[in-house]
């Protein structure tokens, strides 16, 4: 694709939204219980002071800027003065502990950051002493922060004061940094939170991303009315796409709510038309409503339970335009005004045009309810590397169990270990200082090894079953692919996290998170005294409740010859929650099973013995950082198992 | 960046007062027989944190509705700012300054969070009758008392629950919630009575931050009460303690804590 050299890079074409819509909403944020707006025209200037700013204390073409926090405009604000100057942003998990930021702020060699408040300016104070680079330190809430006496601790405000300053002193300076920029220029570097070893920090070129996002531009027919919510975590590739660069391409505007709690809400109010999120929103949207639904009166409960169901038969039909019985159609139509409508309203849905779910594998049945109520949500199939796009559902061709079609401009094959590598535009320059990894993941001859493997069916969909690494084969042969079966529990609203064994062993068993939201709120219901997760963990009726959801699972498995010799016989439920603090879960909360299985491995034992009790102590990081041990005496269920049963005809 | 400079980068908390907001003096409060208090004494700076602690029947909930003006002391005086006010009411005592939270919360279970915290602008709505039934100035004065509320909900971090009846809401976040209104009266002197009683350290933790914001961001003078005295006497500039009505210590926390009188009356005679 050729690229204008006027619009090569972000900045480039922040100044070309200022020229073509100077009035339109770029951003909102949710301040004071009021959304603020900024224009084209006002983000332009305030990038331009910002980064003029940091030209002010000695920020140099190629420095890094970290960008820790939650989704705040002036953090948005930030990446994109960095990149007027030539540096680069490298966007931090806001949640990582300061050990974690210690890494990536020494690797990726960053000597400023932007960071959001006290709690963050604390976290970075902690580890200074261990980070030479580092020099400088601005903050955006300087709430708590007046008394710091901190040499090159400042706040945005005087950022910006001393940016004005300096662009009225050299008038020249900014156009001419703009222009000096190319689109062969380092973009961002994102950290990948992988599921095993250090983080890695994928290298992206404004051009990798601006091909990738014009064509995703393209592909979904996106315009400058789109509206779209930033409330995932600014480190992930997704969001620096949906976000950041698609917005800066198509021109439209970006929400950033009040707070992590109140996303549902201010979504409700926002109506965002465009939306992506990790299949687990999709899974805590879906257990909220159904977790009110069931505190609802009797007639609501009765006609939302008719509608699912009605839904459930026809909804995905409709929406992909196929022929459907006309008392259907009628049917369906009233359950938008008395079901339907009303729900999409409280879940912020009523205006969607475009949903995507990735980072992982959605529930089949998640995806469907959603779908069935007419609510556009398509799988998208990503990677850093890939600068996020690698396979993609078109609209009406919608499968719940692919990952839809190879994305325009890139190449997929399957390798002979069944391995999914692909080829695009997009495809990162290299892991940062990391020349060994890279050579592992971009081989010599140009493709890319994703880690995954999967398979084309019929159709030139693609199928991804799990990470290459992971699938693995009961001792009788059957196929075991944890993720696949961790799904389907996890799709139960009481189940919120599954960790599933089999791989070389004579058959599979879990351990079980419940979700407290859930369960919680069953227990009172039902009367179930509990003082903590851990009692309510262990409570026998919570077992039994459990043990019916695997069995259902176990039923549904029965189903597939490929699959049903994998039914889970026995599980526990664990006494604490999976947690990415204690290095369970990475920060996109994927598993980590090697780490799982070292912490819990007397609790694998058991499951793979007679036992009906398993033992385990093992540390614990409490919130403050301070360590703890904890010990357990877990009860271990069997499962109720089904046999295969070929179909009749 | 320099490690030295790093690690001294929050201010030391011993601090200067020159001011004093509230003296008490000599007071004395008895329920029939009962003597509650029998003559305590102190003086508050304005602009510090100060605590009073004590076992459990100390007298400290007593110490504080006299101060708030629930209970008239049978001798003795207080004087806010340089003027007498033994004997003003409660609702005197609230127009002069004085907000307060209670031991057990006491906010209107079936209203919002918005709108517990919106009545403690109360005291503050310069409007009449006349005015309130007329659109426009009725309007104006609302949207300005929304505003300060506002400003109060996002320095409580509660702008999630800000619809939400309090009553549906955990003991922590309702305790959250009363510190709000008492904010909203926007205080000379807060009196907080044991704002950490049932909270798990978390809770505390974040209270006492809470707190310790309130003091720096609006330079308000907080009394509070407390029994644990772990948490206090972190906070705190100058710390009395009372037991069975009378004042045994009084001064800045390292010297109470070290006070044998206290220990004794923390854990006994040996």
């Amino acid at each position: 694709m050729k690229i204008d050299h006027e619009l090569d890079t972000f900045p480039k074409l922040l100044f070309n939204r200022k020229r073509l819509t100077p009035e339109r909403p770029a951003m909102r944020e949710k301040d004071f219980g009021i959304w603020q707006t900024w224009t084209w025209a006002e983000v332009a200037d305030e990038v331009r002071n910002l980064a003029c700013g940091l030209a002010a204390s000695g920020y140099q073409r190629g420095d890094k800027l970290a960008i820790v926090g939650d989704n705040r405009p002036r953090l948005y604000w930030g990446m994109a003065a960095a990149q007027c100057l030539g540096g680069v942003p490298v966007p931090l998990y806001q949640d990582s502990v300061a050990e974690e930021m210690e890494y990536v702020i020494n690797h990726a060699d960053v000597r400023f950051a932007l960071v959001e408040d006290q709690e963050q300016v604390d976290k970075i104070l902690e580890i200074s002493e261990r980070c030479p680079k580092l020099e400088y330190i601005f903050y955006d809430d300087p709430r708590g922060l007046r008394h710091y006496s901190v040499k090159n601790l400042s706040d945005y405000g005087s950022l910006i004061e001393h940016g004005k300053q300096f662009d009225s002193d050299h008038p020249e300076f900014f156009s001419s940094e703009l222009q000096k920029g190319s689109g062969r220029d380092i973009s961002v570097i994102l950290y990948t939170s992988g599921t095993t070893g250090f983080p890695k920090g994928v290298i992206l070129t404004h051009r990798n991303i601006l091909v990738t996002v014009i064509n995703s531009i393209e592909f979904d027919a996106l315009t400058e009315k789109e509206e779209c919510m930033a409330y995932l975590p600014m480190a992930w590739v997704g969001d620096h796409i949906f976000s950041y660069a698609q917005s800066y391409v198509a021109g439209f505007c970006v929400s950033c709510p009040e707070s992590g709690a109140t996303v549902m809400h201010d979504m409700q109010e926002i109506g965002p038309t465009y939306f992506f999120s990790p299949p687990r929103i999709f899974e805590n949207i879906l257990t909220t409503v159904l977790v009110r639904m069931e505190d609802s009166s009797w007639i609501k409960r009765k006609m939302f339970d008719y509608f699912i169901r009605v839904a459930k038969r026809c909804g995905v039909q409709i929406l992909q335009k196929e022929s459907v019985s006309l008392v259907d159609r009628v049917l369906y139509f009233l359950g938008n005004i008395l079901v339907y409508g009303p729900l999409k309203n409280t879940m912020g849905f009523s205006r969607i045009r475009v949903a995507y779910t990735a980072g992982e594998a959605i529930g089949p049945e998640i995806f469907e309810f959603f779908r069935s109520l007419g609510i556009n949500v398509k799988q998208l199939y990503g990677q850093t590397e890939a600068s996020v796009y690698i396979t993609v559902q078109t609209d009406n061709d919608v499968k719940a169990d692919t990952c839809g079609v190879p994305f325009p401009d890139v190449d997929v094959k399957i390798s002979d270990s069944g391995e999914v590598r692909y080829k695009s535009p997009g495809v990162f320059q290299s892991y940062y200082k990391n020349p060994a990894a890279t050579l592992e993941t971009r081989t010599g001859d140009g493709w890319v090894s994703t880690g995954d493997a999967g398979y084309f069916d019929d159709a030139g969909h693609l199928k991804i079953i799990d990470r290459v690494k992971d699938v693995g084969r009961l001792n009788h042969g059957t196929l075991f692919a944890p993720k696949f079966l961790e799904n389907k529990l996890k799709f139960f609203p009481q189940i919120r996290e599954a960790v599933t064994f089999g791989d070389g062993r004579d058959y599979v068993s879990a351990f079980i998170n419940i979700d407290l939201d859930a369960v919680s709120n069953w227990a009172e219901r039902n009367n179930v005294p509990y003082a903590s997760y851990q009692e309510l963990a262990a409570d026998s009726q919570v077992y039994e409740m459990i043990n019916d959801c695997i069995a259902k699972t176990n039923a549904d498995l029965a189903k597939d010859s490929e699959i049903s010799g994998s039914q889970i016989k026995r599980f526990l439920i664990l006494h604490k929650e999976l947690d990415a603090d204690d290095g369970e879960l990475t920060r996109t909360r994927k598993v980590r099973r090697r780490i799982i299985s070292e912490r819990f491995g007397s609790l694998i034992d058991s499951l793979y013995s007679d036992d009906t009790r398993g033992y385990i102590k093992n540390e614990v990081t409490f919130e403050d950082g301070r360590k703890g041990m904890m010990e357990a005496d877990l009860q271990i269920q069997d499962v109720k198992t089904f046999d295969h049963l070929k179909k009749a005809g | 960046m320099d490690a030295a400079e790093a690690q001294s980068h929050e201010t030391e908390r011993v601090r200067q007062f020159k001011d004093l907001i509230l003296e008490v003096d000599g007071v004395f409060v008895s329920f029939g027989g009962v003597k509650a208090l029998q003559n305590v004494g102190f003086s508050v700076y304005k602009g510090e944190i100060f605590s009073i602690i004590g076992p459990n029947g100390a007298g400290k909930t007593s110490m504080l509705n006299v101060i708030s003006g629930f209970y008239k002391p049978s001798a003795g005086s207080i004087v806010f700012d340089g003027r007498d006010r033994t004997s003003a009411s409660p609702e005197q005592v609230a127009r002069m300054g004085f907000a307060r939270t209670f031991q057990n919360i006491a906010l209107f279970k079936g209203m919002s969070t918005l709108d517990n915290i919106m009545t403690g602008r109360i005291v503050k709505v310069k409007s009449n009758f006349l005015k309130e039934a007329l659109y426009y100035p009725a309007r104006n004065d609302e949207v300005a008392q929304r505003e300060f509320v506002e400003g109060i909900i996002d320095f409580l971090e509660i702008q999630s629950i800000r619809k939400t009846p309090v009553g549906k809401l955990p003991y922590g976040l309702q305790k959250r919630v009363e510190l709000g209104r008492a904010l909203a009266m926007e205080p000379e002197i807060l009196l907080l009575d044991e704002p950490m009683a049932g909270m798990n350290l978390e809770e505390k933790e974040d209270m006492a931050r809470f707190v310790l914001d309130v003091n720096d961001e609006f330079g308000t003078t907080v009394v509070l009460i407390e029994h644990d005295m772990g948490v206090v006497m972190d906070i705190s500039d100058h710390v009395v303690v009372l037991d069975h009505g009378e004042r045994i210590a009084y001064g800045v926390p390292d010297e109470v804590r070290t006070n044998k009188d206290v220990i004794r009356a923390y854990l006994g005679e040996h």
